[in-house]
């Protein structure tokens, strides 16, 4: 089901969670939330979940008003951060609850309802649980069966509040590749809140990059990495070597001098210069638009990641850049680096 | 597949966590363990204080808690006793004595019962939700605490007594609340309507909103809600605050003692015939009343014990 949220505005005292949010989710889209803790995407989730209530604004689900309907009625499925499991029931009946609730009208007979908790214990593996109390399972199970539990109403939309946030990270990349393939099998319009980059852009088809309360940025996980637009986008996406520049016109210049690359059209005065780590061209002195010494090397993996400290700066900007192993990099060495691909955005604040 | 995964990454953790405890045990650090001294060792013993002064710590504490709790407990059965058993059971057989045991049973049903209403309403409304006057609602709850018993039971002398402000006008309409059942209950519910909140609130505060949200996003309604989630997560706090509340029912004096009026056989409870009956020196009929509130007491204590048991394993988080 189609998600449309309009103009949404909530705020916790003189605190502004999110600023006039406008966003829509297509049906069957595996939807990202990530920003920084206090950005506003957990609130922004309750909201749509009907947890709670924004102060103006509009939310549709399937076209139709959800705010005229209180959360027990909107038929959402939420996976709580911490589980939420309840304590006192067993894994079995956890993830029965909800069907066991419903009102008498529409309940299903006890065979019908064993038979769909058994299915759903199957989709998430872990049928062998189903007597056991959610004290004594592990974190990556207790989620599972979070979310089995959430799945078990039919949700017209699943909504998960980060989800994988309180596990460790081997569970935590396993989890991920879960969800994706889970989402491929049902299909259910789902959204999830993250402050973890590399969890959105692996699992998520779009993802919504949110800061103080509003939307930087939505694309393509691909899109926000290689053309973030914004300045915090690119810093919070991704490493990035960030130096403070000035444009004139169409120079560049970074303490004064002139570095030979092109504004890109960012507005004259003050501005942030944003480089990739292996956006970094290495090369013999003299070539490049920055020069620098190398004062420390790492090598790992295909990579080597090396500490440069710009001249000109009298040894005090130091930028750390991933280059390639085709050529060692020597401690003392003065190399010269061109910026391959990056992005000049006016300074704020 | 990842079910296997999942089980391979738990015993990686065992096994490698496992080593780390062994070193520990190995080379302990120095800490404060009582009775632990490593035998033939020249050393001073840090580990633990020395043996004199762990004895008279000890003794001290058994020496204090024998003379204020245990000795007077002994008094109150050896009085009650003092004339054998068939003189005991003839004093709880005495037909003031039936009657103020029935009162006090009555009264405790009553209070018990709406303060159970009251103090789970309040520790919802504290613990759940967010409003302005929360604070002061808590310091409200705890008035009873701080305010005397003997106020408190003047508190409805004042209000329902023939001078009172609603006297008149009960007299007219011929109730009676003082010197009469609804005013014993009423003072008994004032003194003790701290207990069942106060033992809720802090452990509903601790489980948080979480289930009752994920209740509320399953399709349950409110009562649906509290009847399978909130109320089996805190049925132990309940019984806990429950048994406190009966027994200070039961045991309250001072309230009780203005409001009642000492009508014998009829606004009597427990407690009170204890004091009339001590002061007409009819001891061994007073140590009988009493010995069945010590054994009250004690019941209360053992099932004290086991509720704080099961207290501390609900307030295992749901988390790692």
């Amino acid at each position: 089901m189609a998600i449309e949220v309009k103009n949404i505005v909530k705020t916790f005292g003189s605190f502004a969670a999110l600023d006039n949010v406008d966003l829509k989710v297509a049906d069957g889209e595996l939807l990202a939330l990530l920003g920084p803790s206090g950005s506003g995407k957990t609130t922004l989730l309750r909201i749509i979940a009907g947890l709670d209530w924004p102060d103006s604004g509009e939310v549709a689900i399937d076209g139709e008003n959800a705010l005229s309907r209180g959360a027990s009625e909107r038929q959402v499925g939420f996976v709580f951060q911490h589980y939420a499991l309840f304590r006192h029931m067993t894994v079995f009946e956890n993830v029965a609850f909800g069907l066991r609730v419903q009102p008498r009208a529409i309940r299903k007979d006890e065979a019908t309802i064993r038979a769909r908790v058994k299915n759903l214990l199957d989709l998430v593996q872990l049928d062998w649980l189903a007597n056991r109390y959610p004290s004594q399972l592990s974190g990556g199970q207790r989620q599972r069966i979070a979310l089995a539990r959430a799945l078990a109403i039919e949700p017209r939309i699943l909504l998960l509040d980060e989800p994988f946030g309180a596990l460790d990270a081997k569970v935590r990349k396993e989890l991920r590749q879960w969800l994706r393939s889970l989402h491929n099998e049902i299909h259910v319009t789902s959204i999830f809140v993250t402050h973890d980059q590399e969890e959105a852009l692996e699992v998520a088809n779009r993802v919504v990059v949110m800061d103080k309360g509003k939307i930087e940025q939505i694309g393509s996980p691909g899109e926000v990495y290689d053309n973030p637009a914004t300045a915090f986008v690119h810093g919070f996406i991704g490493e990035s070597i960030v130096l403070p520049v000035d444009v004139a016109g169409d120079a560049v210049r970074l303490d004064g001098r002139p570095l030979n690359i092109p504004a890109l059209g960012a507005a004259s005065g003050a501005a942030k210069l944003f480089v990739r780590r292996h956006d970094m061209a290495v090369g013999p002195a003299g070539t490049g638009a920055l020069e620098g010494a190398i004062r420390h090397v790492r090598s790992f993996g295909p990579i080597q990641r090396a500490e440069v400290a710009l001249s000109g700066s009298e040894g005090k900007t130091v930028i750390e850049i991933d280059a390639p192993r085709d050529r060692e990099l020597q401690v003392g060495e003065i190399v010269s680096l061109q910026p391959r691909r990056y992005r000049i955005f006016a300074a704020q604040e | 597949m990842s079910m296997q995964t999942g089980l391979v990454t738990s015993t990686t953790q065992l096994r490698t966590y496992a080593p780390a405890t062994d070193v520990s045990v190995a080379a302990p650090a120095p800490r404060l363990e009582i009775g632990r001294a490593e035998p033939g060792t020249a050393q001073r013993n840090l580990r633990t204080e020395p043996g004199p002064i762990r004895f008279i710590i000890i003794a001290l504490a058994i020496a204090f808690l024998s003379i204020f709790v245990v000795l007077p407990l002994v008094v109150v059965f050896a009085s009650a006793f003092s004339k054998g058993i068939g003189a005991y059971l003839a004093a709880l057989a005495e037909p003031e004595a039936l009657a103020a045991i029935k009162l006090t049973l009555l009264i405790a049903a009553i209070s018990v019962t709406l303060n159970l209403v009251f103090g789970v309403i309040a520790a919802w409304a504290i613990s759940k939700f967010e409003f302005t006057g929360k604070t002061f609602l808590i310091t409200l709850i705890d008035l009873p605490f701080s305010v005397s018993p003997v106020i408190s039971g003047l508190v409805f002398v004042l209000l329902f007594g023939a001078q009172g402000y609603f006297g008149p006008w009960l007299q007219a309409h011929n109730v009676h609340i003082l010197f009469a059942v609804p005013g014993i209950a009423l003072a008994t519910i004032f003194v003790t309507f701290p207990f069942v909140a106060r033992a809720l609130i802090p452990l509903m505060q601790e489980q948080g909103t979480q289930e009752e949200e994920a209740a509320i996003s399953l399709g349950a309604s409110g009562l649906q809600t509290f009847f399978r989630v909130t109320l089996p997560n805190i049925k132990w706090g309940l019984l806990y605050g429950v048994l406190l509340c009966n027994a200070r029912a039961m045991g309250e004096f001072g309230a009780v003692s203005v409001v009642s009026g000492h009508i014998r056989g009829e606004t009597n409870t427990m407690p009170l015939l204890v004091e009339i009956l001590y002061n007409e020196y009819q001891f061994v009929a007073s140590f009988a009343i009493a010995s069945l509130l010590a054994m009250l007491a004690l019941i209360t204590l053992v099932a004290k014990t086991v509720l704080e048991r099961r207290l501390d394993e609900a307030e295992v988080p749901d988390g790692d």
